[in-house]
């Protein structure tokens, strides 16, 4: 008998019903039960970074959390960052700007993880950032672009005000 | 990569996480989940019970009475970091806790699953051994208060017996004006440590060591402090034969060699780190002195 259950999660202001086992992780869950595929995955071990998501507001490894553990939760997943109209959040914006990416498998990981980050604080030197996003590995861009994709939300977030 | 199937309870109170913890064989505790996790995704552990923790409300807190920090188990290694009263009584603890894995992860690691899991690199064990820490253990049979210099049992295996849940860790901050440091090396930032060191020091009107706790970690399979060297340094003033004594005692740790180094360079390390930190933490004690 596999252990079961039936649970509701809020995934980008969505609410999905599923019944699925219980030791299935949360990336597994919006991956294959929500056909949300932004999330990747990566080590399958929280070191990576890939699977960063957004619970109820915070950057967590949706690969060492079961989806169980959603339940009644509110999850951010990269495709949760854009508008409905397709208008790319600011970061994605600045990412293509600053060529913040290029396989794009790190990406969604690096997104969330900045953009939690941000809404933190709002203006962090070159050092915190790159210290933020020590969690997440990039192996094609050499983490510069991204970088300064985050500084150039960082440094418009001062200068106008925090508009 | 994924966990062998396990059944999932999620209790509502401690009481009714001892009781499952007391009745279910081969169960694992689900704190954070941060160490736990991998452990499972990579079937390194297979329980048939799995008790989440993140269920019980009651588990996440910090207290501050009677001049003593009382911390939940489940308080998450991020409140701590953040935590404005803890800040200003034992700042060791937000220097520390940036060397606690990543930004992501310490959005769910807590305290007492890094203290229960007991990896010979953890930071927040550092710092429970600097304090003297307490910790309460809770079973349906009842409550235990251990010292933390009783803790650890040997590698990554706590004094916990099966039926037993941490669920609270009592510090002490140090009221005498004193300094304080953490310091830690790995060859990446953010891998587990090769050796970290963690330091409070309180200096007398004529400079010499009034009070003083290090702790080690990285090097022997639990964390250690310095006892003996410790007791022998107090009255006399920061030198180099002084930092000998500690050193000595580094020395006579039982380190062993893996995969990532060798238990010498461990040791290696660990001397040059509590240079750095015994040294930061006298310059703060002269800050704080002013």
């Amino acid at each position: 008998m596999k252990d079961s259950r039936k649970i509701q999660v809020e995934i980008n202001g969505v609410i999905f019903e599923r019944m699925i086992e219980t030791r299935m992780t949360l990336s597994d869950f919006i991956r294959h039960e929500c056909g949300l595929t932004g999330t990747h995955v990566g080590c399958e071990h929280g070191v990576c970074g890939a699977c960063t998501i957004h619970l109820n507001g915070q950057a967590i490894r949706s690969c060492i959390m079961y989806a169980v553990q959603a339940h009644g939760q509110k999850v951010t997943t990269v495709e949760g960052l854009s508008q409905p109209d397709g208008t790319l959040h600011p970061l994605q914006q600045a990412f293509k700007n600053q060529n913040g990416l290029q396989c794009g498998f790190c990406t969604p990981g690096m997104l969330m993880t900045c953009t939690a980050y941000l809404e933190e604080k709002s203006d962090p030197t070159e050092q915190e950032i790159r210290e933020v996003i020590s969690g997440n590995i990039c192996r094609c861009t050499g983490y510069q672009g991204i970088v300064n994709a985050t500084l150039e939300i960082a440094n418009n977030k001062s200068t106008n005000g925090g508009a | 990569m994924k966990p062998a199937a396990f059944k999932y309870h999620d209790p509502s109170s401690v009481e009714e996480a001892l009781q499952i913890l007391a009745e279910k064989e081969n169960s694992k505790i689900l704190a954070g989940g941060q160490s736990l996790g991998p452990m499972l995704n990579f079937r390194y552990v297979m329980p048939d019970h799995l008790i989440d923790l993140n269920t019980v409300s009651t588990l996440d807190f910090i207290h501050f009475d009677d001049s003593i920090f009382s911390i939940g188990a489940m308080t998450r290694q991020r409140t701590l970091e953040r935590n404005l009263e803890l800040k200003k009584l034992c700042p060791i603890f937000s220097e520390a806790l940036q060397w606690v894995g990543h930004y992501a992860t310490r959005n769910r690691g807590t305290i007492g699953g890094s203290l229960s899991h007991l990896d010979p690199s953890s930071e927040l064990p550092a710092l429970c051994a600097a304090y003297d820490a307490k910790l309460v253990v809770r079973s349906v049979r009842g409550d235990r208060i251990i010292d933390f210099r009783d803790w650890g049992i040997s590698f990554m295996t706590p004094n916990l017996e099966q039926d037993e849940l941490l669920t609270e860790i009592k510090i002490s901050p140090w009221h005498e004006s004193h300094g304080y440091a953490f310091v830690e090396f790995s060859r990446r930032h953010g891998d587990f440590a090769i050796a970290g060191v963690g330091c409070l020091i309180a200096l007398d009107s004529n400079q010499n060591i009034k009070r003083l706790a290090i702790s080690i970690i990285g090097v022997a399979s639990t964390p250690v402090r310095l006892f003996e060297a410790e007791k022998a340094v107090i009255g006399n003033r920061l030198h180099e034969d002084l930092i000998a004594h500690l050193d000595h005692e580094i020395s006579l740790l039982e380190a062993s060699n893996d995969a990532q180094t060798t238990g010498i360079y461990r040791k290696k390390i660990a001397s040059t780190l509590l240079r750095r930190a015994i040294n930061k933490a006298t310059q703060r004690a002269h800050q704080s002195l002013k």
